[in-house]
């Protein structure tokens, strides 16, 4: 018998082809007689552009053409604000290629196509192109006042989006309040640094007239309805494949970049395939960024530390453009509250134009920024009442019986209710603070700091809404030839193991192992309804909708199986890719028999056809080989849209010691627990987890986006821009908690971007708790460094 | 991210390589290629002819005499590393180089290309410098050797002539019970120092401090010998007190640069630090106490 695929650790169906080097990314796509593209950035954060001279560029030996805006013709257009909103006043997207004037360092200005890379560089260098720098103001408080450099010289106050939302009466909590808490804090600028960047190829068959695009892309079947919207050709001719992905991370939903409108054009154009493929230096200012906004968060308080009001004013970097909304601060704005029960919220933002590299969600998108605001918050409440961390979350947790617990008045990204499904928040508090061991820390702390050592100890909650909708969709077939079990999904995958999940859920229906099923997505050539992997969504959205399919396959294999095998479908069982009467293992079928049964042929290629044709003896019925109302095959589709997103949580907590000479940061421990609702894989689940640590750990001590007050990114490379090595991610432990969720069959919750949320405010926790007894001022902005934690020494009232 | 077309010239012998330097002024020389590479890539660098020094098996060699650890400017940083001649010469040399990038790098990188590249921040030429090392150029003229003192002259720039090629690099043995440490911190594992320290101590009949070498990277536009605070220790007995005078002194030898003043008084206090920590260590490994 087949044993329970779901929520085991299976092996992964994709890693023995990607550590082999076998995985095919966009630029592995072999596509004869390719031409290569290469961009002309601006080097300015802002500037008109006086004139465009390409006439070197385009007599360079090897380039086939130069490309400016005025070259585009129809294609000469705003690109499209994705997700409007009305509170979005001022909204601005850009042009393929720059139209007179360029809005930050990178913006593409002209497209040069060439036989190589190489001569494609080479002539884009010959692009003469003569700007007139524009003023800048890059910091975005400032960028807010009167009288300060404009990105946009119609948006005034450089303002493209101001929103306030609220949940009871915030006013009448901090008039009652015993006690009120204010802090500012400021998340920093930084990048998702996928290993492979951007990535595009295209090539126009002349034949069919179709248009392929290969893309390192989350959304497929978003490219393909922009570019047929652009292009004005009927979806039936473009065909978006996102073949192996190398990380997306987020920035990779944005669509559609300047480049997959260019190569696109350029194929069709010049009547060869055109490839381009981002490198290192261009990902820095091209691919879209995140993380920089200022919160003024106050909480009000009764004075056994019961938070009863919350009110957040933020202002959020938008960078040069808002092509996604305002997704990133919607999700912050409504992830303020976290896990706390705060009945009285009132929380405003500020979209702000920088001329910086447009900003869309990162891993995190905007959660990270809000659990840094909430908890550094809660850490000082803590302090001021005199009340133990941990027991002042405790104190103000949802509690189990109280889900699901909706905000009333707060509208979340998928512009649903804010609504929590479920949750058992003391029970992960109290598993990571007896993972801790806090009692036994404080000894060795204070053992430590008598032989002029520097021990902390850090803690942070988080919630995450995952699982947004609108819907995805899933498609199961067995094929009738081989009996092999296809699945297919709208969604990309690029690195989360879907090809292993995908067919887990699918194996226990069909009663198969789960390395027998074919795992295909990313593909609008396969299937082409749904949305895209993002906001931690697939296992909860894809999954479900897969789940379901698959229930309705296996009840069309118990149907044909019944009439083959002259038995009730309810005495059917399926295990081992055989389909059998209950009790007698002998009277069954193959899947592949099944599946050729299922299909009346005319022909008789092979020994199984023939006993599928039409004049084979019918195993039952008189009426016509298909009967009115049935569909050949064994081919089932479904769809799943959840009411609201699910509520996913956890805990981290770390140990670490200061180095007083480096002033550097040793994390000796460090404990994720966390709730993600039935798992469907824990061996997936952890790489997601610990992926997230180690990107949140990025973000909270290392990677940086370093613009100076000119405008100018100072660090636009792997050797500048600290990206932690294996060297610095610390180890950690992963303890697992199980709270299903009641609104989805599975009862899953998404985990895709988890690890990275509170682990700025677990490292800022831990470097208080380390600085404390030196009266250090609490961190207030992530990342730290070494020279950010010695000026907090410095600052101590109490001497080392 | 692509190099700009270039000419590739592979000379067999030291001759034709001192030669192809010689006819080619705007020509780089490619020996492990792990900094050389990425400039190109980058662009920041476009050499018309890139003379490529990988045929010449006559500069790979790590010969031990009486005063010298003498490697060949083609020796891979790794055998160096794991040349266990030169680590009973100089244990120094195998400390310091474990803090040279990763292991990867080293197993490309010569120990040639990382002194004639001479970035300020890099811990083979704060080595030679501090242990007042010796190294030789190899031009038309033939062979010239110049001190490590005078061959670092500003970033990314050294001693040598058009012409010339880095050809050895000659590091003092310590004595007998000399003392040494190489302290460093790097934001990662790997990468340039944000400041190193190296450091030889010799300690005296009577438990003073008979001989110091003291020297920073990171701190200024080339490696740098911390003379003053050599002369402090010379004839003291090693103290705390001692040290901390040292490292007050040594915070002196910070070059000034434009960057912010949070960052600058954090680089003064990282480089005292780290000469405590490494005439600690050193102390410690000559045998005597602090």
């Amino acid at each position: 018998m087949s044993t329970r695929q779901f929520g085991e650790r299976v092996q992964r169906n994709e890693d023995d082809r990607l550590i082999r080097g076998q995985g095919r990314f966009v630029d592995d796509i072999p596509l004869e007689g390719a031409l290569h593209g290469a961009f002309v950035r601006s080097p300015h954060p802002h500037a008109r552009i006086v004139s465009i001279d390409t006439s070197a560029a385009a007599a360079y030996p090897g380039v086939h053409k130069v490309y400016t805006h005025e070259d585009l013709g129809p294609l000469d257009v705003l690109m499209p604000l994705l997700i409007p909103h009305p509170c979005i006043t001022h909204g601005r997207t850009q042009y393929p290629l720059a139209h007179g004037e360029v809005f930050y360092g990178g913006q593409a200005v002209a497209f040069v196509v060439a036989d190589d890379r190489y001569t494609a560089e080479d002539a884009a260098a010959l692009v003469d192109v003569r700007y007139e720098p524009l003023p800048v103001e890059i910091d975005i408080e400032r960028a807010t006042e009167g009288g300060a450099p404009l990105v946009h010289s119609d948006v005034p106050n450089n303002v493209a989006a101001q929103f306030v939302q609220r949940s009871g009466d915030a006013e009448a909590a901090f008039a009652k309040a015993d006690h009120i808490t204010s802090i500012r804090v400021q998340v920093d600028r930084s990048t998702a640094a996928p290993m492979e960047c951007l990535a595009t190829a295209a090539r126009w068959d002349e034949v069919s007239g179709e248009l392929t695009v290969w893309a390192a892309t989350q959304t497929p079947i978003g490219l393909r309805g922009a570019l047929s919207s652009l292009f004005e050709l009927d979806e039936n001719y473009v065909r978006v494949i996102a073949p192996d992905v190398g990380g997306g991370f987020g920035p990779k939903i944005l669509f559609p970049y300047s480049n997959e409108i260019m190569v696109p054009l350029a194929a069709r154009e010049l009547h060869r395939p055109v490839k381009w493929i981002e490198d290192r230096g261009e990902n820095f200012v091209n691919m879209s960024q995140e993380r920089t906004q200022i919160h003024y968060i106050d909480l009000a308080a009764t004075s056994d530390g019961r938070v009863i009001g919350l009110r957040d004013r933020f202002i959020h970097d938008t960078g040069a453009f808002i092509p996604y909304g305002i997704a990133v601060a919607q999700v912050a704005s409504t992830s303020i509250a976290s896990s706390y029960r705060i009945p009285n919220i009132e929380v405003e933002f500020s979209c702000v134009y920088t001329p910086t590299v447009p900003v869309t969600p990162y891993r995190g998108c905007g959660r990270p920024h809000a659990n840094f605001a909430i908890e550094r918050a809660m850490d000082q409440l803590a302090q001021e009442l005199g009340i133990d961390r941990f027991e002042i979350r405790r104190r103000n947790f949802i509690p189990p019986e109280e889900f699901p617990y909706a905000r009333e008045g707060l509208i979340f990204a998928d512009g649903l209710p804010v609504k929590m499904d479920s949750g058992e928040y003391d029970r992960c508090l109290t598993a990571l603070e007896e993972a801790l061991d806090v009692p036994a820390f404080r000894a060795e702390q204070e053992a430590a700091r008598a032989q002029g050592r520097i021990l902390g100890l850090g803690m942070a909650f988080y919630v995450e809404g995952t699982g947004l909708g609108p819907y995805e969709g899933g498609q199961v077939r067995v094929h009738p030839i081989t009996g092999k079990i296809f699945v297919n999904t709208g969604l990309t995958t690029q690195g989360q193991g879907h090809k292993t999940t995908w067919a887990q859920i699918v194996a226990d229906q069909m009663g198969v192992d789960s390395s027998e099923v074919i795992v295909v997505e990313g593909d609008t050539g396969v299937f082409d309804w749904g949305c895209a992997t993002f906001a931690s969504r697939s296992a909860v959205v894809a999954g479900n909708a897969i789940h379901k399919t698959a229930i309705k396959a296996r009840q069309m294999v118990l149907q044909v199986a019944a009439n083959m095998l002259e038995a009730g479908p309810d005495d059917l069982d399926l295990a081992d890719g055989r389909v059998f009467v209950r009790g007698s293992g002998d009277r069954g079928a193959t899947l592949a028999e099944v599946a050729t049964m299922s299909n009346p042929l005319r022909y008789a290629f092979n020994k199984a056809a023939a006993s599928a044709t039409q004049f084979a003896a019918a195993a039952s019925s008189d009426g016509p080989p298909l009967p009115d109302g049935k569909r050949p095959g064994i081919e089932a589709q479904e769809y799943f849209s959840p009411p609201h997103a699910t509520w996913a949580y956890g805990a981290h907590g770390a140990i670490i010691e200061i180095d007083p000479v480096t002033c550097n940061i040793d994390v000796r421990k460090y404990i994720c627990v966390h709730d993600c609702g039935k798992m469907i894989n824990p061996l997936i689940i952890e790489g997601q987890v610990a992926g997230g640590v180690a990107q949140g750990f990025g973000g909270a001590f290392y990677e940086h986006l370093d613009y100076g007050t000119d405008g100018v990114l100072k660090n636009a490379s792997f050797m500048e821009f600290l990206m932690p090595y294996a060297t610095e991610v610390p180890d950690m432990t992963i303890i697992h908690q199980e709270t299903p969720s009641p609104i989805n069959p599975l009862g899953v919750k998404g985990i895709g971007e988890a690890g990275t949320i509170p682990v700025p405010s677990t490292i800022a926790s831990a470097v208080d708790d380390a600085l404390a007894s030196m009266g250090a001022p609490p961190v207030r902005s992530v990342p730290l460094s070494p020279a950010a934690i010695f000026a907090a020494m410095q600052a101590s009232t109490v001497p080392a | 991210m692509k190099p700009s077309a270039f000419r590739y010239v592979v000379p067999a012998d030291l001759q034709s390589a001192v030669h192809a330097r010689a006819a080619n002024y705007d020509s780089a020389v490619l020996s492990g290629g792990q900094s050389l590479i990425p400039t190109m890539n980058f662009r920041l660098s476009h050499p018309d002819v890139v003379i490529d020094l990988r045929l010449l098996d006559e500069l790979d060699y790590v010969r031990t005499d009486p005063s010298y650890v003498r490697v060949g400017a083609m020796t891979r940083q790794r055998t160096l590393e794991f040349d266990d001649s030169a680590y009973r010469a100089n244990p120094l040399i195998r400390q310091t180089l474990q803090n040279v990038a990763h292991p990867v790098i080293r197993n490309r990188g010569t120990v040639g290309g990382s002194l004639a590249h001479a970035d300020p921040a890099a811990e083979l030429p704060c080595l030679i410098t501090t242990l007042r090392g010796e190294l030789v150029a190899h031009g038309l003229d033939g062979p010239r050797k110049i001190p490590a003192a005078d061959f670092f002259q500003f970033i990314f720039t050294t001693a040598l002539e058009p012409d010339e090629l880095l050809v050895e690099a000659a590091f003092p043995v310590l004595d007998p019970g000399e003392g040494w440490a190489f302290c460093e911190f790097a934001r990662r594992h790997g990468d340039f120092a944000l400041s190193a320290v190296a450091c030889t101590v010799k300690i005296g009949p009577g438990g003073a401090i008979q001989r110091a070498r003291l020297g920073a990277c990171g701190i200024a536009s080339t490696p740098v010998v911390l003379a003053e605070c050599e002369a402090l220790l010379v004839g003291n007995k090693p103290s705390e007190e001692l040290f901390a005078e040292v490292a007050r002194q040594a915070v002196s030898s910070i070059e000034a640069t434009d960057e912010p003043e949070a960052q600058r008084r954090y680089r003064r206090h990282l480089l005292d630090g780290l000469v405590r920590r490494a005439l600690e260590q050193a102390i410690q490994r000559t045998g005597a106490r602090v």
